[in-house]
């Protein structure tokens, strides 16, 4: 077999192309994940029953349906109901971009949001008593121990999302959308390469994810060091 | 004046009761040792003091001003006013058996927290004092140290500096030396010791009978969640007078 260089090399700007999509669909649902999952983690450690059980259930239907589908039941799906092509969302609801990224943000918020459960309920016992002794009030607690202190130490897990959130990404391409993948598929379609096509993109995950981890390192390295060993 | 008032407080588990009407006052400047076996309740006792266990009737003064308690529907009483509480906490600092620092913050962050983000003091101001309190239980080398890099003497020592930084009325210890290896409890009680020399007002629950005897000015015994005896601990250690004290003190006293 040979692999054919050339063709690769000259579609290489359709990939940079491609990465900047995964990049921009990366970004917008970490960015809009996170901040859902804030609140949705907030309510799973909550002692209240009903507003426990709203935060359980969204994120028991998220994680226990694929990704594939919810994907397609926002952009196909949706699109079915006269209403909704009626509404003042359709231009965003038509829009794949954004179809993608907001099935990307909810996806990824329920499963930071119990990231971040389990992150707060392991919070040792003994640094919540220190706060209520010391006469905190409970937002005060969150806001200065509980959660500084739970979202170090959800870093690991975290950075282990993001990574699975990247390869997700790739399932834009089946909305139309170019990116790596979409990339890749276009460059298949063409030359009728796939192997060339698809190492190519799997090259370029291959190189993000080995950004993200490092990046991921330096963040354990700045907030997590009170849990490794002394150094000095 | 009486810096802390409680009284007749009762507390259950469920149907056994661990406190059967347990009282204490301190004056400013006492030091009050609360001694007894494990199961007497004398850790519950104080964690009743600043509410961090719910008791089931009594009332707690400070400085003269009752804390309002209300029934809660576990049959426990809560804190009427939520606010009243934490202002009373804040002027009643603890000090754990195991330290409880904030894991994820340097001995001085440990110290200016509550100064700053309770008491509301200018974040330089908290600065100085926490730099002072650690200079001063013998620690001060370590301020830049997260918790899991120190000895256990040495949390210890920034968690008594961590309730200095405060300026309490009163400060409540909870075994404060039983998490410690024997050749660092020296230190923590060096330190203690100091603080009572200066007249501060202190709790101290302690299986320390040197402490006891030697620093405090008032010794509670507890026995199945009773005052069994009380008074001059030089007294009442020398000559105890209930056969629960004599058993206990035979056992523990060298």
């Amino acid at each position: 077999m040979i692999f054919d260089y050339n063709v690769v090399w000259e579609n290489l700007p359709l990939y940079f192309g491609g990465l900047l999509i995964t990049l921009k669909l990366l970004a917008l649902s970490l960015f809009f994940g996170l901040l859902a999952a804030l609140p949705l983690g907030l309510m799973r450690v909550s002692k209240i029953a009903w507003v426990n059980l709203l935060a359980w259930s969204y994120t028991y239907v998220i994680r226990g349906t694929p990704m594939l589908v919810q994907l397609f039941l926002i952009y196909y799906g949706l699109a079915q109901f006269e209403a909704v092509r009626e509404s003042i969302l359709w231009p965003w609801l038509s829009s794949a971009t954004f179809c993608a990224c907001l099935a990307f943000a909810i996806n990824t918020s329920a499963y930071t949001a119990e990231i971040i459960a389990g992150s707060l309920k392991s919070t040792p016992p003994g640094e919540i008593e220190a706060a209520r002794a010391i006469g905190m009030s409970k937002a005060k607690m969150y806001r200065r121990i509980l959660l500084p202190s739970a979202l170090r130490r959800a870093l690991p897990q975290y950075s282990n999302e993001v990574i699975m959130m990247l390869q997700t990404t790739s399932l834009a391409s089946i909305v139309t959308l170019i990116d790596i993948t979409g990339a890749a598929r276009t460059v298949n379609a063409q030359f009728y390469l796939p192997f060339e096509a698809y190492i190519t993109a799997g090259v370029f995950y291959l190189c993000l994810t080995f950004i993200l981890v490092k990046l991921f390192k330096l963040a354990e390295r700045r907030w997590l060091s009170y849990l490794a060993p002394r150094k000095h | 004046m009486n810096k802390l008032e409680v009284q007749d407080l009762h507390k259950c588990y469920g149907s056994h009761e661990v406190l059967k009407g347990v009282s204490l006052t301190a004056k400013a400047g006492d030091v009050i040792s609360i001694i007894g076996s494990s199961g007497s309740g004398k850790s519950t006792f104080l964690r009743c003091i600043n509410l961090l266990e719910q008791p089931k009737s009594g009332r707690i003064l400070l400085n003269n001003e009752e804390l309002k308690l209300v029934s809660n529907k576990d049959g426990g009483l809560k804190a009427a006013d939520p606010k009243q509480l934490q202002r009373m906490r804040s002027r009643l600092s603890m000090v754990f058996q195991h330290f409880n620092l904030w894991s994820h913050m340097t001995a001085l962050e440990n110290i200016i927290e509550a100064p700053v983000h309770v008491l509301g003091m200018p974040k330089k101001e908290a600065l100085e004092k926490a730099e002072h309190y650690l200079n001063k239980v013998g620690v001060y080398h370590r301020k830049d140290a997260y918790p899991g890099h120190m000895s256990g003497g040495e949390q210890q020592r920034v968690a008594i500096a961590r309730a200095l930084a405060v300026e309490p009325e009163v400060m409540l210890f909870d075994e404060p030396t039983s998490a410690l290896d024997p050749e660092l409890v020296g230190d923590v009680l060096k330190v203690m010791q100091a603080l009572a020399q200066e007249g501060r007002t202190m709790v101290v629950v302690t299986h320390e009978m040197g402490f006891a005897r030697e620093v405090s000015n008032q010794l509670i015994f507890l026995h199945k969640g009773l005052v069994e005896e009380s008074g001059n601990p030089r007294e009442v250690l020398v000559n105890p007078k209930s056969e629960r004290l004599q058993q206990f003190l035979s056992g523990s006293l060298k």
